[in-house]
């Protein structure tokens, strides 16, 4: 009986999506073409929540309690092997090593998604200091990679700076960016941030396609200068990998240490319970603030590496959709977690490339992807056993 | 001009106070930024218009223009209210009790799934759609106001009317009312929290599905991405009006409408999204508690 009840619940459930599927299914096909989408929509809804419960009844009858703690075990193994990797400093040669030499066993094409992937890394890290361990919600990230890329590029081709000073000028500028949006919204409470990030991105695309004497408008900004060192320039693939490999152990460096340090601490606390953390002394806005310009600082610095590697850049690099994929990465991979960051950015840049077929279902998936997790695995695919405890849904009232 | 851009503004007002409604009063509520309102907004738009193109494929617009009119709305009011509700239930409600940002990552989330959903299965091109109101409107000197705009604004105020007297009035309404001061007080005198939410999200999002429907027929236009600048917008409306506060969001809505009208006609029409975004900065910086709102303690 009460396996019937839930068969019928979950017709219902898949009568209920193919309701709200249908009017989309377009006007260009006929009613019954759209009627069979969504039907076939509705079906497979159907089928993902039987065989979600068959799983979950195999599970609870076989004893498989064991099973899915084993796999909660795995996870959690992975996340402790990452980690004793970071402190051992044996293991992490050896993974150094090889990303050293990976490039040589690869084409330039391969190499490229490899750095791709390191600039996500180091977005990714940053945005995983104000989102994963200061627990704020940074909407408009992107505006500050834009910020860096324009800096640098607007420097170069129009006063010749080079490379190197506009890393740290684009980075200072991005970090300036942040502190002024971060000084606004973080007296108040933290959900403002999240929609004046937003608009703070709106308004730098704005700026970005409308100033058309700085910017270039949409045209975007063509034949800034590559790095060098002395006669030395950086032209081949494979030096801006060792480049951004570069940038990008210095940035999980930086970043590690100040996660472990006085200020990391303060961020737990302030992410665990903003009161309990002023109590003890914390400075909870200086706190706030300064997690949010860090990560700007780094998204600027990835801004400039963008600028200096593509020697082009445009508006259209810098949107929603930009912020969207990195903030996946974050909550994907494990908020809080630097290996599991790590991993969301190589996951997420490596698997749309290997699953050329599925390019455009990539948002849509991202999108449900992200409900999911929060609903399900909150801590992310490996997790920080830390942060998990604290996102376990506990009734506060 | 001036009177002309102030009607206008007036117009676009409208459209800002209905959005901003729904996230007022969500807000008020569960203390949640819903994201995917301005997406809910843009279901509205393209529901109008998909249902008034298989209205004029059946010849009824041509017949009875009022009649199909209000089969539309109907339609586009009951599929959005569903979507408003299954978002609630699907990705809000186990997010309940958990930390303040989980359920902010997962507004997100349906605002990326919704949006593309609707990109993958009706094209990221704009749709245009014919106008279907007669041109025209009543003028005096060179200033015109049209049938549309009239439309617009005698249709939100009607709803924005019958949204005060639902909340002060009614059972559900004074339900609501308890809710949005203290839950758990709310729910030991015997209301259904769960029921208050859920009419709190249908109603929200079908005065958001109405004012899609009024711009797309307004514009004659739709696409995709248009809930994301409305959303921001509407957002601006009720922080500026003082979120949680249903009169602050009509109030605040129409002031930026008018705002956003002005600047655009005698700052720089390039730059008027911006205005909405310096708006809210300068709010959050004089006043935060909004133009009619009250300040909020910080619960513990």
């Amino acid at each position: 009986m009460n396996v019937f009840r839930k068969r019928y619940k979950s017709i219902i459930v898949s009568l209920w999506f193919g309701f709200l599927l249908f009017p989309f299914m377009g006007i260009e096909q006929s009613a019954i073409t759209a009627l069979m989408k969504s039907a076939i929509s509705g079906g497979i809804i159907f089928c993902g929540i039987i065989l979600f419960e068959g799983i979950k009844m195999f599970l609870t009858a076989s004893g498989g309690i064991a099973v899915s703690n084993n796999i909660k075990g795995g996870l959690q193994s992975v996340h402790n092997i990452f980690k004793k990797a970071i402190l051992n400093k044996g293991l992490l040669l050896v993974l150094l090593i090889l990303l050293i030499f990976v490039p040589f066993a690869l084409n330039n094409y391969y190499i490229d998604i490899l750095t791709i992937t390191g600039i996500y890394a180091i977005l990714a890290l940053g945005l995983n200091i104000v989102v994963g361990l200061a627990g704020l919600l940074d909407l408009g990230y992107i505006a500050f990679y834009a910020i860096g890329a324009y800096s640098y590029g607007i420097l170069n081709t129009e006063f010749g700076i080079p490379f190197w000073p506009a890393l740290l000028i684009g980075g200072l500028l991005a970090a300036f960016a942040g502190m002024f949006l971060g000084m606004i919204t973080l007296r108040l409470r933290g959900d403002y941030l999240a929609i004046v990030t937003l608009g703070f991105l709106m308004i730098v695309h704005l700026i970005l396609n409308n100033w058309d004497s700085l910017t270039h408008g949409p045209n975007g900004i063509l034949g800034i200068s590559s790095p060098s060192i002395g006669k030395f320039v950086f032209s081949e693939p494979i030096h801006f990998y060792y480049l951004i490999l570069v940038i990008s152990i210095l940035a999980i460096f930086i970043i590690n240490r100040i996660n472990n340090s006085r200020i990391g601490r303060a961020w737990i606390a302030i992410r665990e319970d903003e009161i309990a953390a002023s109590a003890m002394g914390i400075n909870v806005t200086t706190m706030k603030i300064l997690a949010i310009t860090l990560g700007a600082s780094w998204a600027g610095v990835a801004g400039v590496f963008f600028a200096g590697r593509y020697s082009f850049i445009s508006p259209e690099s810098f949107t929603f959709l930009e912020t969207v994929i990195v903030l996946s990465m974050v909550v994907l991979g494990g908020m809080g977690s630097i290996p599991g960051v790590i991993l969301g950015a190589a996951l997420l840049i490596i698997l749309p490339e290997v699953l050329r077929g599925f390019q455009d279902y990539r948002m849509l998936v991202f999108g449900g992807a992200m409900v999911l997790m929060m609903v399900f695995r909150p801590q992310g695919l490996i997790g920080n056993p830390r942060r998990k405890i604290e996102l376990m849904p506990v009734n506060r009232e | 001009m001036f009177l002309q851009q102030l009607i206008n503004g007036f117009t676009l007002g409208a459209v800002y106070a209905l959005i901003a409604l729904g996230y007022t009063m969500v807000y008020g509520i569960l203390e949640l930024i819903n994201f995917a309102h301005g997406e809910i907004y843009m279901l509205g738009a393209y529901i109008t218009i998909i249902s008034l193109s298989i209205l004029t494929i059946t010849g009824l617009t041509s017949k009875s223009l009022i009649l199909s009119l209000l089969i539309v709305l109907i339609i586009t009011t009951i599929i959005s209210g569903a979507y408003g509700l299954t978002m609630e239930r699907a990705a809000y409600r186990p997010l309940r009790h958990a930390p303040r940002l989980s359920p902010l990552i997962s507004a997100i989330g349906v605002s990326i799934f919704l949006q593309n959903y609707v990109m993958l299965t009706q094209g990221s091109a704009d749709k245009i759609f014919p106008h279907i109101l007669p041109p025209g409107g009543l003028s005096m000197a060179d200033v015109t106001l049209t049938y549309m705009q009239m439309f617009i604004i005698i249709t939100s105020v009607f709803l924005m009317t019958a949204l005060h007297t639902f909340i002060r009035k009614t059972r559900l309404g004074k339900a609501m009312r308890a809710t949005a001061q203290d839950k758990k007080m709310a729910s030991l005198v015997g209301i259904d929290i769960d029921t208050v939410i859920m009419v709190t999200f249908i109603t929200g999002s079908a005065l958001a599905a109405v004012a899609g429907f009024m711009v797309a027929m307004y514009y004659g236009l739709v696409n995709f991405y248009m809930g994301y600048v409305a959303g921001i917008k509407a957002f601006t409306a009720a922080v500026l009006g003082g979120i949680g506060n249903i009169q602050g969001a009509v109030f605040g809505g129409f002031l930026l409408g008018i705002l956003e009208s002005l600047g655009a006609a005698y700052i720089s029409s390039e730059y008027k999204d911006a205005f909405a975004f310096i708006i809210l900065i300068l709010i959050l910086i004089f006043k935060p508690t909004g133009l009619l709102g009250e300040r909020v303690p910080e619960k513990v």
